[in-house]
């Protein structure tokens, strides 16, 4: 399994939406590159027909009755919100430049 | 008033019942008590003087009326601050939701809101639960009382240190991968992990949705028992909430005092997992993990060892399902409703894109950004076959050798941390060392099954803490209670008192209140 590198960690960082700085890169690539080596034991343990887990225990869909409930009001909802206006949360621009 | 702060749940209970004092007196003397050694400590991330004294009129007023809400009515109790609380911050030990104050109450706390326990405030804890050590809060580790260079284990420190010294009775913790057991190991108290849906998770801030579970810290394991009942059982509200009753879990402590008292363990069966233990494991918490078994065998217990072989592999699995499940719940805190809204500097009218990935790299410490950005890569097409689906599978072996093992055994027992409490800042920014303290307690994680942390005794070599953990099928948290009771009978009485009279004494403030 290939090491990850510091572009790899830039790459990723990006894809989890987090400005990485240089330093922060420098930091945090090397570790994650000893953490990825103690743990790349794992692809050799189990074989093709183990079936994997996601839940420890059985999981079922649950429903409840489709009847009317009391929820947050909109001041609770917008209680911790940045930015609000006209009971709405209020959020910077979400398409380019116009 | 110290007396007060000294007494366990139950007996302060049975004071409130026979009115010898009141909860407005219990719940001052236990904020007293905060206000003159948190400063040392920093157990509570927020104290809620006025909200705990005002609950606990309430409680007496019930009282008065001779109509409690639960046996621990007026009881006080501290919260890890992971769980939503309607009028108090809920912070997650991180920058990124500073004073954001939830508009719900967690079904744990609206439990125990509806049983009387006046809720003294927030505890400290590795941000996002994702730690050993308390270290990685953002506002500053909590120290442990029984040596404050020390860590008091993690993630939940808070709760462990203020159970531990004696700031609260009782305490609720969560648990992903060792973050209720491990701190009660390093800190002389008890802590367990209920079965995995055995108590709701409405309201407790997913870290790893597959494997987080709130549960009882305190000081004895009757205790526990009473915190444990308040708090499970089914909730509507959480889908993984399992739709049965919990099994009697005060009857099984009680029970379990009885059998240490009389030394009558016949016909139990003890399975010593063989991998969780040996050269990895410091001498004095072996030697003393080895005394308790010898303990249970003296009062007829039987003890095989039983091989748990995949178990090797848990720690792998568990760094790629936990940062896997960690990548996608921490998603939300994106600066839009709620939490830290950062303006990235230098750039003129930032896109909400920009906003968010300034806030989240404001807002996120080391720690979590490191296992953000493991788990995108564990689930990133190419790797997710070779990691997160292996670990997936290494899970299914590892509920195998649980079930192979429960036929062998009524309970299995180890070492509940491989070590006593470390220095603070010997370990922060090595995260694989850090990571192998949960080496034991994690495979009942990734297995749903329930386990148990209660004091075995002090190293010899340090005088600090040391663990005994108990495991047990999943559903069956009776059996810790039984078992972990009667060894708790068995060592107070070898001791000639509880572990935690042996905790040094704390230098206490004058009160300010």
């Amino acid at each position: 399994m290939p090491d990850i590198t510091r572009e790899e960690v830039a790459h990723l960082a990006d894809l989890a939406r987090i400005d990485l700085s240089d330093a922060e890169l420098d930091h945090l690539a090397p570790q994650l590159a000893v953490i990825l080596d103690s743990i790349k034991s794992i692809s050799e343990v189990a074989a093709d027909d183990v079936p994997p887990t996601s839940h420890a225990l059985p999981l079922t869909n649950v429903f409840r009755e489709d009847v009317v409930r009391p929820g947050l009001t909109a001041e609770q909802a917008l209680s911790g919100a940045p930015q609000v206006e006209q009971q709405r949360f209020s959020v910077p621009r979400i398409l380019g430049e116009l | 008033m110290s007396d007060l702060t000294r007494r366990t749940a139950a007996e302060l209970a049975d004071a409130l019942a026979s009115g010898e004092t009141t909860s407005v007196e219990v719940t001052s003397a236990h904020l007293d008590r905060i206000a003159g050694v948190d400063h040392d400590l920093h157990s509570f991330l927020h104290v809620d003087a006025e909200g705990a004294i005002s609950a606990a009129r309430e409680s007496d007023a019930r009282r008065s009326a001779g109509k409690p809400a639960s046996a621990l009515d007026g009881v006080p109790i501290a919260v890890k601050d992971i769980l939503t609380t309607i009028g108090m911050p809920t912070t997650c030990g991180s920058r990124i939701l500073e004073g954001w104050v939830p508009p719900y109450d967690a079904t744990v706390v609206s439990r125990l809101k509806a049983a009387g326990l006046p809720i003294l405030g927030k505890t400290n804890m590795d941000e996002f639960a994702m730690g050993s050590s308390t270290e990685h809060s953002a506002y500053g580790p909590t120290h442990n009382p029984w040596d404050l260079d020390r860590i008091p284990g993690g993630s939940g420190g808070g709760s462990a240190a203020a159970v531990s010294s004696f700031e609260a009775p009782l305490a609720i913790g969560t648990d992903t991968g060792g973050s209720i057991r491990q701190p009660g190991a390093v800190t002389g108290t008890v802590g367990v992990k209920p079965t995995f849906g055995g108590v709701s998770r409405y309201g407790l801030v997913a870290l790893a949705n597959s494997l987080d579970q709130a549960g009882p810290v305190a000081r004895t394991i009757l205790d526990a028992a009473l915190l444990h009942e308040v708090i499970g059982g089914h909730d509507p509200l959480d889908s993984t909430s399992i739709d049965q009753p919990l099994p009697p879990l005060v009857e099984a402590a009680r029970e379990g005092t009885r059998q240490g008292a009389a030394r009558d363990l016949s016909g139990l069966r003890i399975g010593v997992v063989k991998e969780l233990g040996g050269d990895g494991y410091q001498a004095g918490v072996r030697a003393r993990f080895d005394e308790s078994v010898q303990l249970l065998v003296d009062a007829g217990a039987s003890v095989v060892e039983v091989s748990c072989p995949h178990f090797v592999h848990a720690l792998a699995a568990y760094y790629l399902i936990l940062p896997s499940e960690a990548s996608s719940n921490l998603a939300k805190f994106d600066a839009m409703r709620y939490g830290l809204r950062v303006w990235p500097e230098g750039i003129e009218s930032p896109s909400a894109e920009e906003v968010m990935r300034a806030s989240r790299d404001a807002g996120f410490g080391d720690e979590v950004k490191r296992r953000i950005i493991l788990g995108t890569y564990a689930l990133s097409s190419g790797y997710y076959d070779a990691y997160y689906g292996q670990a997936q599978k290494v899970r299914t072996l590892i509920s195998r050798d649980f079930d192979a093992a429960f036929e062998q055994a009524d309970v299995l027992v180890s070492p509940t941390a491989p070590t006593t409490a470390f220095k603070i800042g010997e370990k922060v920014d090595d995260p694989v060392s850090m990571y192998l303290n949960d080496i034991a307690t994690i495979p009942a994680n990734l297995a749903g099954v329930p386990g148990l942390s209660l004091p075995s005794g002090l190293a010899d070599e340090d005088g600090l803490p040391t663990g005994f953990q108990i495991l047990a099928p999943a559903m069956a948290d009776d059996r810790l209670y039984r078992v972990g009771a009667a060894l708790e009978a068995m060592l107070i009485h070898a001791w000639g008192g509880p572990l935690l009279a042996r905790a040094p004494e704390l230098a206490q403030k004058e009160s300010v209140r």
